[in-house]
Formats: C-alpha cells, structure tokens, sequence
C-alpha cells in the first residue's frame, strides 16, 4: 500500500493554474524531497495533499484512503513553515507541543499517561525539553521550527509533510532537524519535505521531485545543481529573486531530468 | 458588611462575578486570535435584539442571545471565507446594530431613553432573580465549554490551518466561540452594559499576560484578575455611588496599569542585579590599587 497516491491533481488560484496534471507516489519507508524555486508549485503541491487546498481535479489517496473519506488525520503529521499568526496570548513551549497530540488523543478526552509520554518524548527528540515551560515567543526561529517538529512528532504519525521546515534556520538547529528526522525514519517514519535547499538534509534524501512551473519536471535521485549554482565559489543567495520568471529555477532540468 | 443585607446587592454581586468569570475565560482565546474588538461588534449588534424584544414586548435578553448570535455567526462565515476584510465586516455590525437597536427601541411602546441606557451601560441593581437564572445557567455553560474545549480551542486559536489538518473539527469550534461570545455579550449587558461588554474580556487578559508565560496561566489569571475586579467593583459602586459596570472595568484597568508597572520594574531592578553581578570581579578587586598587587 502506498502511503500517498497523487494522480493528475490540477490546482488553481483565483484563476490562475499554479499546477496542471500532477502524479505523484510515496511507499512506505521513503523520504522524498520536493524542490523548486519560490512560486514553483511546490509548497501547493503538499498543501493540496494535505486538505488545505482544494484540487480542482485529479485524485489524492492517503494510506489508500481517498483524501475526501479520509479521517484517520492523526497519521499525518504536518509541520508549517512557520509558527501561527494567532501569538496574541503567550504560549508554552509545552503547550504548543501538546496542540499536535489533540489529533490522536481526541477534543473531549483528558489527557493520560501516554499521551504525556508522547509530548515529553516529542521535545525530547528536537532536543527542547528543557524549554518546555518557556514562552514560544522566547525562543530562537530555529527552536520555533524544533517546535513544531515536536508538535507533529507528538502525534505519533506514519508520515511526516514539513513544509520548507530548514528556511532561514541556522546550522545548529539544522543538524538537529536532521537527526530528528533520521530517528522518525528508523521508526518506520515516511517523510514528504519541501525544501529549497536541503543543506545537512540531503544524505537522508530517497528520491527528489523536483517542481517547475506547476509541473513535475523531475522524479528520481537529486539532481545536480545546474549553471551557475553548481559553481564552487556560489554562495547561494538570491538578493531580489524574481519567483515567477524562467531561469530562475535553482533545479533547472539537466540531461538526467526525466520529463513528465 | 450591611450592603449584602439587601437582596439586590446580592443579586449584583452574584451577577457581577460570574461574568468576571466567563467573559476574561472566553476572551483570552479572542485576544489569542486577535479579535479583542469582536466583543464591541457583537455588543452592537445585540442592541437591535434588545429593540426587538422591546417592540414585540418579549423578553430584551432572548431576542439579544438571538440576534446577536445570528450576528456573531456571520462574522465567523465571512471571516472564513475570507474574501470581505474582518476589519470592514466588524464595522458594518458597529454601524448597523447600533442604529438599529436605537431605530427600534424608539419604535417600541413605553420604552424611553432611560431604557436605552440601562442596556447600553448596564444596570446592575435592578437585575431581577429571573435575570440571575439566566445569568447563571448561561454563564456556567460559558464557563464550562471554554474550559473543557480548552486544548482544541487552544489548537484551533494558535494554528487554525494545523487545527484543520490533525482533523479537529475547526469550523463547529469557531461556530461555538461565536456563538460563545454572543452569549457571554448578552448576559453581560446587565452588568457592564453593551458599550463595556468588551472591556471585560479584553482588559483582564491584558493585565494577565504583563506576569504570565503560558496559556493555562494566562486564562486562570485572567479569571482571577476578572472575578475580583468584579467584585471589588460592586462593592465600590455601592459605597462610592458610582455605575457599578464602570467601576468594574475601571478596576480591571488599575488592575493593568499596576502589574505594567510592576513587570516593568521587575525586569528593570533584574537587569540590574544582573549587571551588579556582572561587575562583582572588577568591584571585588578595585580596593586594592594595581601597583599594590604588583608589588605584593
């Protein structure tokens, strides 16, 4: 069984196409990374997955489940970009970990001892369980982003979608992220990730999709850095990107690019 | 104290606290999300209840819950969607529910300006013991769901997008806080009035978060904060003549204003400590004059 099917889902935005015919499919086990360059498709691609967007056509099965019957969400475990917008009132470390144990542990009913397990061992894993009672708000962005690691681990789910989770993070927390990742993978863990670099995350990489113009425009080994950026001197910064434009695409298709 | 020999005082007392309660218990999830000034709307908005339970010579607090709920529920819908900004749709409630309730508290038999008033800033003292019924069991039902749906409010409050991938039931959630804070504006339109209804909710949890760092210690003392500004508010009133729902949410800001004040001062004589520790070496070793050590 696979654990995502996605088969020709077309999705737009207020009229415009941001992705057309995509097909995608994850196994148990695998760890794929989706890359593209910012405004490629790639972040609406998991967002579709995960129910936040609504496809316009095409199928998504989770777990084998179509994506519309599916209920079992506490096997997904997501982690956003970036923390909620909603900060008006401070919030533990503690607490907001505790938020990703809701999916499995059910609104109405008190938490017991293994669900208190499963929030200490998630802040345990990203290396925060000594910040557990400090506001979030406290933290570094690097711990923020270990937060909300630990919020989804907290779910004890069968796949993990991190969405751009390294971004702006520093080297340290990057490590960490890494290793926190290895670990759920030793677990059985299957983890969909969308980056755009994978940095100290590459060694762990299966398979990368590569996303160009709402299209997949690569499925395999992680390719190559192409022009420029493969050079040895470039350091990897995109002062005033153009997201939309051509040629712009940190993953310019190359000769091992298969073509979809 | 004689005060409390007088049944009204008693009824005001018992309506006082327990919106002290519930209004700082449903408020610390809207300021959470950002939305202190959704009480103000929804307090507009159950003045037309108000003038149609008037005109139609029907309980004012039942058609208030009603409208108001009706209101707070298309607030939420249009929030969802997204598509009007919060900001214009809260104002449209402002305008509307305002010039409606006036238009038909006008329209309605025997009823003056006085009874405006009595709404629009509350009046405590003539709170009945049908009033305190409803008072109570609407407020204890408050109560009970902000506190029991604490975490999936919590989750749905801090990451409503998360909320709605872990499968919570985000839309009911955001449905009950609506209708939530319509009922909490209502019975509370007794105590404080429409116009002070917000403050409530709102000034409470301000006061809390100067000395809180999480989210179960900001609700509980907000609670607190709420429940003796309450208090101490009817029974200044009484002693000092004043409107009691003014009195209170005046309280609930000395409440504010002096924690402010005192974090600040925490903080800054921290800091300092900090820095004295800091300098203890150079301060330990200053008696003695260099040229001394050297020699020595």
């Amino acid at each position: 069984m696979t654990v995502l099917t996605v088969r020709h889902v077309a999705v737009a935005y207020g009229g415009r196409t941001v992705l057309h015919d995509v097909s995608l499919r994850v196994d148990p086990g695998e760890m794929v990374a989706i890359l593209g360059a910012n405004g490629s498709g790639k972040s609406t691609l998991v967002r579709t997955v995960l129910g936040l967007v609504p496809a316009q056509s095409g199928e998504i099965e989770l777990f084998g489940v179509a994506q519309r019957r599916f209920r079992q969400w506490a096997r997904v475990g997501y982690v956003p970009q970036r923390i909620g917008a909603g900060s008006g009132v401070p919030a533990t470390v503690g607490e907001v970990v505790a938020s990703g144990r809701l999916a499995r542990r059910g609104v109405l009913r008190l938490p017991r001892r293994a669900d208190r397990d499963a929030v200490r061992d998630a802040l345990h894993d990203v290396g925060l369980a000594d910040r557990a009672g400090d506001p979030v708000s406290t933290l570094s962005g690097g711990q923020q982003q270990r937060t909300l690691i630990a919020r989804a681990l907290a779910g004890e789910p069968d796949l993990l979608i991190l969405d751009e989770p390294t971004a702006g993070v520093d080297a340290d927390s990057q490590q960490a992220f890494a290793e926190t990742l290895h670990r759920f993978r030793q677990r059985g863990g299957t983890v969909v990730l969308v980056a755009h670099e994978l940095g100290p995350l590459e060694p762990l990489i299966d398979r990368a999709v590569v996303v160009h113009g709402g299209r997949i425009a690569h499925d395999g080994p992680i390719p190559q850095p192409a022009g420029h950026h493969a050079g040895p001197g470039h350091d990897h910064v995109h002062p005033h990107a153009m997201p939309e434009r051509q040629g712009i695409c940190d993953w310019a298709p190359s000769e091992r690019t298969r073509t979809f | 104290m004689d005060l409390f020999e007088y049944a009204f005082m008693l009824r005001a007392l018992t309506g006082a606290l327990i919106i002290g309660l519930a209004a700082p218990a449903l408020g610390t999830y809207l300021v959470q999300r950002r939305l202190s000034l959704i009480g103000d709307g929804i307090g507009h908005v159950a003045l037309t209840g108000v003038g149609v339970g008037l005109l139609l010579e029907r309980s004012p607090v039942i058609t208030a819950v009603i409208v108001a709920a009706a209101g707070a529920v298309g607030v939420e819908l249009v929030r969802e969607r997204g598509r009007t900004s919060g900001d214009l749709a809260l104002a449209m409630l402002f305008y509307g529910g305002i010039a409606g309730g006036v238009v038909l508290v006008g329209l309605s038999h025997g009823s003056s300006n006085a009874s405006l008033i009595q709404y629009l800033f509350g009046s405590l003292t003539t709170t009945s013991d049908a009033d305190i019924v409803v008072i109570s069991v609407l407020g204890a039902a408050v109560l009970a769901a902000m506190l029991l749906l604490r975490p999936a409010l919590f989750a749905v409050c801090n990451d409503e997008e998360y909320a709605r991938v872990s499968g919570l039931p985000v839309r009911t959630l955001n449905l009950l806080l609506a209708v939530t804070t319509a009922v909490t504006v209502t019975i509370a339109m007794r105590t404080v009035g429409l116009l002070l209804v917000s403050a409530l909710m709102v000034v409470p949890v301000a006061a809390a978060q100067q000395i809180t760092r999480g989210f179960r210690t900001t609700m509980t003392a907000a609670m607190l904060i709420g429940l003796v500004s309450a208090a101490a508010g009817v029974v200044a009133s009484a002693e000092l003549d004043t409107a009691p729902g003014a009195t209170i949410v005046i309280l609930a800001l000395v409440v504010f204003v002096g924690l402010t004040a005192g974090a600040a001062a925490w903080r800054l004589t921290g800091a300092r400590t900090r820095r004295t520790r800091n300098a203890e070496p150079a301060g330990l070793a200053s008696p003695e004059p260099p040229d001394v050590v050297l020699h020595g």
